[in-house]
């Protein structure tokens, strides 16, 4: 603390600021004590962990939790990063492209699957298309659709971060590809894209734990036993014990995958950052 | 066609508005070293950017080797092939070490095998001096030491022609001279070059040929005895007067040297 930069000041009326900031740290510590005192009161304990840790419940759910549920949730998360990856690719690089037409497309798509909720895009693939399509099937049933609904949610998302990533390695890796022989597309795909992947590593990374959530969503396609992950287990599950200890089970299974990802991110970010300087 | 390796005729290049060059005829006979210098501005760097069509002339032609790259229809890539490139920013690709930074061009532009390429990269790193940085990444290297590997790089696809953009006006002044020994070395061999500068000593050393450009035009050119030791033009005086003894420089109207974009 500098005590004696305070003293030094001309004596004011009332609280000095070493004062105020004091009484104010008190003050939210005291609102923060009260709020967690009035919650365990008001709590009721014993039918919160009836409701939500009922060890026998919980029990009972594995080993098929993971092998099954956070199994397909992986996969189906996987599957659309995929497709996500490719699309976004192929689009980043037609929203750069010197051709005005596919600069257009690429622009609209963006726009149109930015803007639109993921759900209804999972309706889209599932109910709307095999309706309009009648005899048309997605190859891979559920695991087909559920990586072209994420995917075609992801890939503008994807298509903008792969874009900025490209425009952001310098121009001269550019031209000094192109001085020593490289054509436009050979430059972009050997030395341009793996600097922007570097680059971008952090975002896709991101991009992938929302997808990872976002992967609830196959919730609404209508699934067989075999092919639910872990929201549509755990509801079910929920539902048929009348408990809500399964929901519990299935949030920290998602959250055992998101937040060592939030780390790598995080560790990632302050490599890049060093890297920088 | 004469025997030039690089001939540049009325060679004209405008950004928008800004006329950068004004007619520029220039022939650079094979193993010969041409040097460029000017003040800032003057075009010497989008002249020589302008020998491998990295800026595109608004008019005018270039050739190189005797192919016309001011064609619309000449394969530039494989031209280009024939022109190493050396940056006053080095360039190197971070994400390779030296020695793929070597090995990747020629192997995906000259389809060269893998051992070749590694064989050529190895001979080309020991003629810059860095053979045991080889597994280094750019990073971890001074700027002497990068500007060498871009060299290294360069050479390692066998150009007829090789252009310095500035080599070492990016390097602390104690790097510079490992940079110039190489160059210096590679005149020698008998490389033709074509080099833009600052480096007066190198470029009266040097140098077969030195060329003054100001305003977008070449002002005087000829043996580096007669541009730098008795420069005819009061321009190239002026110029040189202020490189050679910056602490002498009078304050002066700016009118003088308005010409072109200030700061390349």
């Amino acid at each position: 603390m500098t005590d004696t930069g305070v003293r030094l000041q001309p004596k004011k009326k009332g609280l000095t600021r070493r004062q105020r900031r004091g009484l104010s740290r008190a003050v939210q510590y005291a609102v923060f004590a009260a709020a967690v005192i009035a919650f365990a009161v008001a709590a009721d304990w014993g039918r919160l962990k009836n409701q939500f840790a009922q060890g026998s419940i919980a029990k009972q759910m594995f080993p098929e939790v993971i092998t099954l549920a956070l199994k397909n949730t992986v996969l189906y998360t996987l599957s659309g990063f995929v497709v996500g990856l490719v699309l976004g690719m192929v689009i980043a690089l037609m929203r750069l492209s010197s051709v005005g037409p596919y600069r257009w497309v690429a622009g609209v798509y963006i726009e149109i699957f930015r803007g639109l909720p993921a759900l209804l895009i999972f309706i889209f693939v599932g109910v709307a298309v095999p309706l309009a399509f009648p005899g048309t099937e997605i190859p891979g049933g559920t695991y087909g659709k559920v990586a072209i609904a994420l995917g075609l949610v992801s890939a503008a998302y994807m298509a903008e971060t792969i874009r900025a990533g490209i425009q952001a390695v310098p121009k001269g890796q550019t031209e000094a590809a192109r001085s020593l022989g490289f054509s436009p597309a050979r430059a972009m795909v050997s030395i341009i894209v793996p600097q922007a992947f570097r680059i971008i590593l952090p975002p896709l990374t991101n991009e992938l734990v929302l997808l990872f959530k976002d992967s609830s969503l196959v919730l609404f396609l209508g699934v067989t036993l075999e092919e639910r992950e872990l929201s549509k287990y755990g509801r079910d599950l929920a539902s048929t014990t009348a408990n809500s200890t399964p929901i519990l089970v299935a949030g920290l299974c998602y959250l055992l995958v998101t937040i060592p990802l939030g780390y790598v991110v995080r560790r990632m970010e302050s490599r890049s950052q060093e890297a920088i300087r | 066609m004469s025997s030039a390796e690089i001939q540049v005729r009325d060679l004209h290049k405008s950004f928008g508005d800004n006329h950068v060059l004004r007619g520029i005829d220039l022939e650079i006979g094979q193993g010969e070293v041409v040097c460029v210098i000017g003040p800032s501005g003057s075009g010497k760097s989008t002249l020589l950017r302008c020998v491998n069509l990295l800026e595109e002339p608004t008019k005018g032609q270039v050739f190189v080797g005797g192919t016309e790259l001011t064609d619309p229809d000449v394969d530039i890539d494989a031209v280009r092939r024939r022109i190493g490139m050396v940056f006053q920013q080095f360039n190197l690709f971070p994400h390779l070490n030296v020695t793929e930074n070597l090995t990747l061009p020629q192997r995906r532009v000259l389809g060269r095998d893998r051992a070749t390429a590694a064989r050529t990269a190895a001979e080309n790193l020991a003629r810059v001096g860095l053979a045991e940085k080889a597994q280094a990444y750019p990073s971890s290297l001074s700027g002497g030491q990068q500007q060498r590997v871009a060299i290294a790089r360069a050479l390692a696809m066998g150009p007829e022609v090789m252009l310095f953009d500035e080599p070492t006006s990016a390097l602390d002044p104690e790097l510079v001279g490992d940079v110039l020994a190489v160059m210096r070395r590679l005149a020698e061999e008998g490389m033709t070059m074509m080099v833009v500068t600052h480096e007066m000593t190198f470029a009266r050393e040097v140098a077969d040929r030195v060329v003054f450009m100001d305003g977008g035009v070449i002002v005087e050119e000829g043996s580096p005895g007669q541009v730098i030791g008795a420069p005819r033009h009061e321009r190239t005086r002026h110029f040189l007067s202020r490189l050679l003894d910056p602490a002498m420089a009078e304050v002066e109207e700016e009118a003088s040297d308005q010409v072109g974009k200030p700061g390349e």
